[in-house]
């Protein structure tokens, strides 16, 4: 297939886990992707009109994650991506989870924030995602996450 | 002119202080994003906090970022292809609960970009070399070429 004909939803929440998403762009520019993230006025200073919204929730808000789940849903029923990627956080990991509702494959970079330890969504992705890597060499022992560099 | 920030949530007054008495020699102005921090620059601007979409205005404007080691500032200096040098919080000193930024230095250090003073001493020296940089980006890092070639491998389902 095209590479520019691949469906790609890439998620990422606002703040630091969009500022990776964004310095992953150029390669993700080459394929059709769209974006989903909890803050789309950022995605706005960054020239991307179409941006999916996302409803922002953690592990301690249950209403909020229940929201965020059905709108990754509802996304991934429209978009029908073939590919899922996201650099974080947890309405990223729903994405990824709805992706595979629909067979999309899907990869969950960790945050190059967590040097020391895997984000618990990064640790739910090891087993939920069909990969998921981190950027740091030390936390890729066991070969799970794996480790293909970082965002810098 | 040159952006010093330290986050919201801390005051980082050790930083402050070592670019506000460099500050008169670096021919350009200087901005301090100051956080809760109690010292009164002399020498250049400074505010507690700056709004986010001014604050990008600013790194789009300056020549140079320096900055508390925060994953969150080294990805928008990345993204904004400006140099940064990190100076870390210590523990020690009571400037952060724990020593996790001196960790993320030292892995960070020797990136394109960015620029790590350990102690304030060497901050003079890391800032002149920042200014001096020129052309480069964090994509020629050599780890970021390594990530975007695995990405593109992912989603057109090519061997990793």
């Amino acid at each position: 297939m095209e590479n520019d004909r691949i469906r790609v939803l890439a998620a990422a929440s606002g703040g630091g886990h969009w500022e990776q998403l964004m310095l992953l762009r150029p390669t993700l520019a080459q394929y059709d992707v769209r974006f989903a993230t909890t803050d789309p006025a950022v995605a706005l200073q960054h020239d991307i009109a179409e941006v999916e919204s996302l409803p922002d929730c953690n592990q301690n808000m249950p209403v909020a994650s229940a929201r965020c789940a059905l709108a990754a849903l509802r996304l991934v029923l429209k978009h029908r991506p073939q590919v899922v990627i996201s650099t974080g956080a947890a309405p990223g990991f729903f994405c990824i989870l709805a992706g595979r509702l629909i067979g999309a494959r899907t990869l969950w970079i960790d945050s190059v924030a967590n040097g020391e330890e895997l984000s618990m969504c990064g640790k739910l992705s090891k087993r939920f995602a069909h990969e998921c890597w981190t950027q740091w060499e030390n936390l890729a022992a066991d070969g799970n996450p794996r480790y293909f560099g970082a965002v810098l | 002119m040159i952006i010093v920030t330290v986050g919201m949530q801390l005051g980082f007054d050790r930083l402050i202080a070592a670019v506000d008495a460099l500050a008169p020699g670096l021919g350009m102005p200087v901005i301090a994003q100051t956080g809760k921090g109690s010292y009164r620059p002399q020498h250049m601007e400074a505010r507690a906090s700056i709004a986010p979409a001014e604050f990008e205005a600013l790194v789009g404007e300056a020549r140079l970022i320096v900055a508390h080691a925060g994953i969150g500032t080294v990805l928008t200096a990345a993204r904004c292809r400006k140099p940064i040098v990190l100076v870390p919080r210590r523990a020690e000193l009571g400037e952060h609960r724990n020593d996790h930024q001196l960790a993320t230095v030292r892995k960070l250090a020797g990136r394109p970009g960015i620029l790590v003073a350990e102690q304030e001493g060497l901050l003079a020296g890391r800032i002149a070399e920042g200014l001096a940089l020129e052309d480069w980006s964090a994509a020629s890092s050599p780890t970021a070429q390594r990530l975007h070639g695995a990405l593109a491998a992912f989603i057109e389902n090519r061997p990793l």
